[in-house]
């Protein structure tokens, strides 16, 4: 079998002419446009509902700053907390009381993620100490 | 097969008597052994540690801090002397020491000696309490024993009167008693494990920078190393623009490696101070000092 291909499959010439007649082509044409259409809208509403669930609200703020503190709280009882969490907590409150949700989620996120590891710290160095110990 | 030995309760015999020697001898006790503070040794290696990385700092100089890293720092220290900037303090300190109190007593008569040259016996460790006394705690102990309100722990009142009470201790080594009483061996322990947990967002402990790296630059600042360090303070601090008490100096720490202090005088502190102060005992008070 040969391997030289004997038609184009795009419908165009290399020559520049037209294999088909021009009423094929244009409806060609239309589809290709609408098929294009309908997948870019496609991508733009899947785009802006995702935007709006990304988006925080002030309910997803009071949830994230809650945990945040929680956190906090407990890497306090372990005479560990790390200024940098009080400054993100802060920083999510003044966010929140500007009407900034996305921020103070935001802010919030990064509080918890900074107490979580001032925990994670403490518990590990509960038997690390001792490795730095001059003996 | 008779006529043949059977040797395997023999052998079943020894492996037992030699499992159970490990664990008598080896094993077990040993572990216990090493957990339990010993703190004469500890400060045996504290002070070897030292004087192996720097074999040229004579054991005294210790205490100068960053100034006993090198000569160019030394010789900054001696010119410092001549004028010192924490004289106003000491002047300040001295005149706080001996005003009475507005019941008519004063400092002098909450301390053994009238509060003269006793400096190097702080911390002590109140077997009634069952805690660590720092001079800082007992100051302020001493004002409200006799109506007047607490000092600042942080603040430039606290370091005049420490250091008056350092100076006139100058010279006397340090001399840290830990009682044979389990609770003290047990604060001394807490002090030990505060001084070499790491903290902060930054991952340090007190002896990275004051073990691990004496003598090298943090910033523009050289690291003092952790012997003797406390036989200086208070200490004025050109960094500050004033004088700061061992307290000031503590949670300034904990704030510099971007963690949250604990409140001054909080037990962790006390403990702290006992552990680093026992360890220096012999080195002679240079209190109050300067530091860059």
């Amino acid at each position: 079998m040969s391997m030289i291909r004997k038609s184009m499959p795009s419908g165009y010439d290399p020559m520049g002419w037209n294999r088909f007649s021009e009423k094929i082509m244009l409806e060609r044409k239309s589809k290709v446009m609408r098929t294009f259409l309908i997948s870019l809208s496609s991508v733009l509403l899947i785009a802006s509902a995702a935007s709006a669930l990304a988006a925080g609200s002030e309910s997803d703020f009071k949830t994230a700053y809650a945990a945040a503190e929680a956190a906090n709280k407990e890497a306090g009882s372990l005479r560990n907390q790390w200024t940098v969490t009080a400054a993100a907590l802060t920083a999510a409150k003044k966010a929140a009381d500007a009407g900034d949700f996305d921020q103070a989620v935001a802010q919030s996120k990064e509080a918890e993620a900074l107490a979580r590891a001032s925990i994670y710290q403490a518990t590990s160095e509960k038997e690390a100490w001792k490795a730095l110990e001059i003996k | 097969m008779a006529g043949e030995i059977d040797v395997r309760p023999v052998i079943q015999f020894v492996s037992a008597a030699l499992a159970l020697a490990a664990i008598a001898f080896g094993g077990v006790p040993s572990a216990v052994a090493a957990d339990k503070p010993d703190p004469v040794a500890d400060a045996k290696a504290f002070r070897d540690y030292f004087t192996k990385k720097f074999p040229q700092v004579k054991l005294e100089d210790f205490v100068n801090g960053p100034y006993s890293m090198n000569k160019d720092m030394h010789r900054q220290w001696e010119e410092k002397e001549q004028f010192p900037p924490y004289e106003f303090a000491l002047d300040m300190g001295k005149e706080m020491f001996t005003k009475p109190f507005k019941n008519g007593k004063s400092y002098a008569d909450c301390f053994p000696n009238q509060g003269i040259g006793v400096r190097q016996n702080y911390p002590t460790f109140d077997e009634k309490e069952g805690k660590v006394v720092t001079l800082e705690l007992a100051l302020n102990r001493c004002r409200e024993a006799n109506g007047e309100t607490p000092l600042s722990y942080v603040k430039d009142e606290m370091a005049a009167l420490t250091a008056y009470m350092a100076f006139t201790s100058r010279g006397k080594p340090f001399d840290i008693k830990i009682p044979d009483d389990p609770r003290a061996l047990e604060a001394y322990q807490n002090g030990k494990r505060y001084f070499y947990t790491r903290r902060g967002q930054l991952n340090f402990s007190c002896a990275t920078c004051h073990v691990q790296a004496p003598g090298e630059r943090i910033r523009a600042e050289v690291l003092a190393p952790a012997l003797g360090i406390l036989n200086a303070m208070p200490i004025y601090r050109s960094e500050w623009s004033g004088m700061g008490s061992i307290s000031r100096r503590f949670t300034t720490c904990n704030s510099q490696i971007r963690g949250v202090p604990l409140e001054p005088q909080a037990d962790e502190y006390r403990d702290l101070e006992y552990y680093l102060s026992y360890v220096s005992n012999g080195l002679p008070i240079s209190g109050p000092g300067a530091r860059p």
